[in-house]
């Protein structure tokens, strides 16, 4: 790896040569080194990916994919695919996706994605990443926002017949939107 | 003559040293040349051949502790670090307290990228191998799990346990790796560039969201922890290492970095990791962990079994910064000593605090209260409690006291 050793300006001021990789300057964070290299140049190894999709959906809605889905259609999916760890209605102790209604500001606040969560995407965003447990990553764009619907449904949130798709979605106003305190 | 320092046998160092003859050692001892005839096997027979890679003495093997999982998914869980077993302020690796929120994913490095997109000029992809030529840096940073010491925080009455058990999700590790802000200006950040949000390549896909202020300070790329590579169980091959933030923010397996104008406001910023108070209110994003500090030894389930000094010693840390100064009281917060801190001064590190204490069988309360270099004080659990509504179990940072009965039985206390 001679590269390796071609990173840096030394204290001298000698600048090592290297032939493969192209050098940025990175003056702006020149002060905040450790010990006294001198001035840091990094390599730029850096490729533009061919392929690479967007996962991460915030409260814009924008990483949204196309598709759509209603509560009535996610019920049957929400069943086979979650109901064995969260209950038929979503109130499995100790894994509730449902319940605490009002709870919030109470002696015993109870928080559940209807009671405490202040953004409907985020939910679209964790059961695509991250549910069914034991398979995850495994439902279609369809199903993700037809079991979206049919959790908030659950919370009594959106009615069964109510599409969720990329535009309604983040349209969703949560319960608990206004329960946060932004940055301390 | 020995020094007190304060109420109920706190001593100053010189007194340990002149205490040791008497105290500890019970008289001096005179050396004795062992017979040969008395010698151990391990003086008259070779040892064991080298080995490739080593493991503990079979006398002094530790254990993770409080291993602990979510009823429907055995992947989602933590571990804690045994800390009363540990001296100085370095974690082993193979005892760094562990949550996963979907198991410990085997990633082969070679099948592995890290892609940085969003709000940048460019949308920037990254090898392992890339990432290894980088200029890198090595810190010693603590790591503290934002849940820490919930036992103290949701039982009504102390729990019995070890100090590793009621709060081993903190760790300390010298951890070596990539500034984030080199990759960072190689995409080159566009003027909506508020906020990074980190994603893993686990199975739960952890996701989470951090101002671009404190992106761009001090996080790493980190690639080597203690000196290895990251144990799988930390993020190998690679993860985000947020120094002085809640530990979860800290991603691990990171495969994606979002440059976003808002935060992403992701399941495990909202429904877990935000901060509940009375009033109803949540804090958000509050990422930095305070300052705080604990006695591991003497601390829970251990016993005195001789009269005389002992040497009390625990960790002090603060997301802030640097720990200033460590006080300890034996007599439940009434008088208060400053200890020695006993290890090079370093930010956002743990720091390994000692002093001296007479016990000639007194009952006693055992604390300590760290101050950090930013003025901020160690609350006591009354006062750390009064922060939150009573649910929540994030960001404690009370005293922990530990009872010494007359019996030297010493046990986790609230007081
Ligand atoms: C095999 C059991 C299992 C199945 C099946 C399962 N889940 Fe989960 N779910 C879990 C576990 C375990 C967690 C907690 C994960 C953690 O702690 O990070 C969880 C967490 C969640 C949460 C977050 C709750 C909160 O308030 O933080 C939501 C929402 C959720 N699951 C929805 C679903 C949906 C929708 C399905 C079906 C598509 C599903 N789950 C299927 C086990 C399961």
């Amino acid at each position: 790896m001679f590269t390796r050793n071609c990173l840096v300006v030394n204290h001298l001021g000698r600048v090592c040569l290297a032939l493969l990789v192209t050098f940025v300057v990175n003056q702006a964070h020149a002060g905040n080194n450790q010990g006294n290299l001198g001035v840091h140049l990094t390599p730029a190894l850096g490729q533009t990916p061919n392929l690479h999709i967007d996962n991460i959906v915030s409260p814009d809605g924008l990483a949204l994919p196309d598709g759509s889905g209603s509560a009535a259609e996610g019920k049957t999916l929400y069943i086979s695919a979650c109901a064995s760890c969260h209950g038929m209605s979503g109130m499995q102790p100790g894994n509730e996706v449902a319940g605490g209604k009002g709870s919030i500001g109470t002696d015993s606040p109870f928080k559940t994605v209807g009671s405490y969560w202040p953004y409907a995407t985020t939910l679209y965003d964790y059961i695509a990443r991250a549910m069914p447990y034991d398979k995850q990553k495994s439902l279609t764009v369809d199903e993700t926002y037809a079991i979206t619907a049919y959790v908030l449904e659950l919370n009594q949130i959106i009615k069964k017949d109510d599409v969720m798709d990329k535009h309604t979605l983040p349209k969703v106003v949560m319960p608990n939107a206004d329960g946060f305190n932004e940055l301390n | 003559m020995t020094e007190h320092v304060a109420g109920n046998g706190l001593l100053n160092r010189r007194g340990l040293l002149k205490a040791t003859g008497a105290g500890l050692a019970g008289g001096v001892l005179m050396p004795v040349m062992a017979p040969v005839s008395a010698a151990e096997d391990w003086m008259t027979t070779s040892g064991a051949p080298m080995d490739e890679y080593g493991a503990p003495s079979k006398h002094a093997r530790l254990k993770r502790v409080n291993i602990g999982a979510h009823p429907y998914g055995s992947g989602a869980g933590s571990s804690s670090t045994p800390l009363e077993k540990l001296n100085g302020t370095i974690t082993p690796n193979s005892l760094h307290f562990e949550r996963h929120h979907s198991g410990i994913p085997d990633i082969d490095p070679a099948r592995h990228t890290l892609t940085i997109y969003g709000e940048t000029n460019k949308k920037l992809q990254f090898s392992y191998e890339d990432l290894l030529a980088y200029p890198m840096e090595t810190h010693t940073y603590f790591l503290e799990c934002s849940g820490n010491s919930y036992s103290n925080v949701i039982f009504p009455e102390a729990a019995d346990k070890t100090v590793g058990e009621l709060n081993g999700l903190v760790s300390c590790s010298e951890w070596t790796g990539v500034p984030l802000h080199y990759l960072l200006d190689e995409a080159g950040l566009n003027s909506n560039a508020n906020w990074i949000v980190g994603e893993g390549a686990d199975a739960a896909g952890l996701t989470r969201s951090i101002p671009m202020k404190i992106a761009t300070k001090n996080v790493m790329i980190a690639l080597f922890q203690n000196g290895e590579p990251l144990r799988p169980a930390q993020g190998y091959p690679m993860r985000l290492f947020v120094p002085g933030s809640e530990g979860n923010v800290s991603v691990k397996w990171l495969q994606n970095i979002k440059v976003q104008k808002t935060a992403a406001y992701t399941k495990d910023e909202t429904s877990k990791y935000s901060d509940l108070h009375v009033d109803g209110k949540a804090d958000m994003f509050s990422l930095e962990m305070g300052v705080k500090s604990l006695i591991t030894s003497p601390s829970g389930k251990m016993k005195l079994n001789r009269k005389g000094v002992y040497e009390v010693s625990g960790l002090a840390w603060s997301g802030a910064g640097g720990i200033n100064q460590v006080e300890v009281s034996a007599d439940g917060g009434n008088s208060w000593a400053t200890a020695a801190l006993q290890s090079e001064h370093r930010n956002l590190s743990l720091m390994r605090f000692r002093i001296p204490w007479r016990w000639e069988g007194q009952p006693a309360v055992l604390q300590s209260r760290a101050t950090d270099d930013k003025g901020n004080v160690q609350p006591t659990r009354a006062a750390a409690l009064a922060k939150y509504s009573k649910s929540n179990i994030y960001h404690y940072n009370g005293t922990q006291s530990w009872q010494v009965t007359q019996a030297g039985v010493v046990k986790n206390v609230y007081a």
